[in-house]
């Protein structure tokens, strides 16, 4: 199953998206990076880094993130784990992480999931 | 000239300086952003310090990536991959010199702000450090094209980034979290842009 990696600058909100996203896919392999290293506001890069590794497999590893930093952090764990299929994914951060679990738990590929992830910009809260 | 003592001693006055604008750049990033870039400065620069000593008997471009790492690691914020990337990408220029000329200082100092421009997908005119850095670099450059000492060229460098940052006030943020704020960014000084003219200031110092 591909990896799911939630990058926020808060601890709480990267924690409680891979909550939500756990409700709909138990068994999806999820983990959060939120926060600085003492639970500060901020994005870590030791974090982001241990969360990659947590749940990496051969099936490789999708991370979403909010915003700013968290954005070029990652950026830069991905270029350092060059030899790791890791994917950034851009998308609504929690309309993307339950579609990434469930689809994950479905069995889809990385490259297909870096596809299927714009399908989370269209999930409207209200008919337009 | 630049050698790899004196290298060390402006990363301490600037490790310095971020201590002491600790508030003042918070406070400039409270009227616009989200309040963090003094604290984060500080933060990262003192956790640079910590690992200083390891890199003073290595070469200047091994310092430098050094000190790119530990604010990529550190600092928290936005200002943490964008300065971090930016000394990384000097420290490769300066690889293996114990020794760099001001032609080699304005080569690592074009490499820096490459970074900047990779790593923030932004340009100057966006309300950011760039705004300091990209004419203080052009003066730099001038100067160093026309013969003049580290010193004297940096001395240029800073007064360009002294306009810079005033001409930040003019223009509206479209890069960054104050982005969110559209016009009301008017009339406000950028945090990154001043946190890069303290930079170069304390390079003339130490100089």
């Amino acid at each position: 199953m591909v990896g799911i990696v939630i990058v926020s600058h808060s601890e709480k909100l990267a924690a409680g998206v891979v909550e939500i996203a756990r409700m709909m896919a138990p068994d999806a392999p999820l983990a959060a990076a939120g926060g600085l290293e003492d639970g500060e506001l901020g994005t870590s890069y030791a974090r982001i880094s241990a969360a990659v590794e947590e749940v990496y497999s051969e099936d490789g590893v999708a991370v979403l993130m909010d915003m700013g930093s968290a954005v070029m952090t990652t950026e830069i764990v991905v270029e350092d784990m060059e030899d790791k299929k890791v994917m950034m994914l851009d998308c609504p951060l929690v309309e993307g992480a339950v579609l990434a679990a469930v689809e994950s738990t479905g069995g889809i590929t990385l490259e297909e999931l870096a596809v299927k992830i714009k399908e989370a910009y269209n999930v409207r809260k209200f008919p337009e | 000239m630049l050698d790899t003592a004196k290298a060390a001693g402006i990363i301490r006055a600037i490790a310095a300086r971020m201590e002491a604008e600790k508030d003042f750049l918070t406070q400039l990033d409270n009227e616009i952003g989200d309040g963090d870039h003094g604290i984060n400065l500080e933060r990262g620069f003192k956790a640079v310090l910590e690992k200083l000593p390891e890199w003073e008997n290595s070469d200047i471009g091994a310092m430098l990536k050094g000190v790119g790492m530990q604010l990529v690691s550190h600092v928290g914020g936005a200002s943490g991959p964008l300065y971090g990337t930016a000394f990384m990408k000097a420290g490769n220029v300066l690889k293996g010199k114990n020794e760099a000329s001001a032609a080699d200082f304005a080569a690592a100092m074009e490499a820096a702000i490459g970074g900047i421009k990779m790593r923030g997908k932004s340009e100057m005119g966006e309300k950011t450090m760039l705004d300091a850095l990209c004419p203080a670099y052009k003066a730099l450059a001038e100067a160093v094209d026309g013969g003049a000492e580290l010193k004297e060229a940096l001395e240029k460098a800073v007064a360009a980034a002294k306009e810079g940052v005033e001409y930040t006030k003019t223009i509206i943020a479209t890069k960054g979290r104050a982005s969110y704020l559209g016009e009301r960014s008017l009339g406000h000084q950028d945090p990154g842009a001043t946190s890069s003219l303290y930079m170069l200031e304390e390079m003339v110092k130490c100089l």
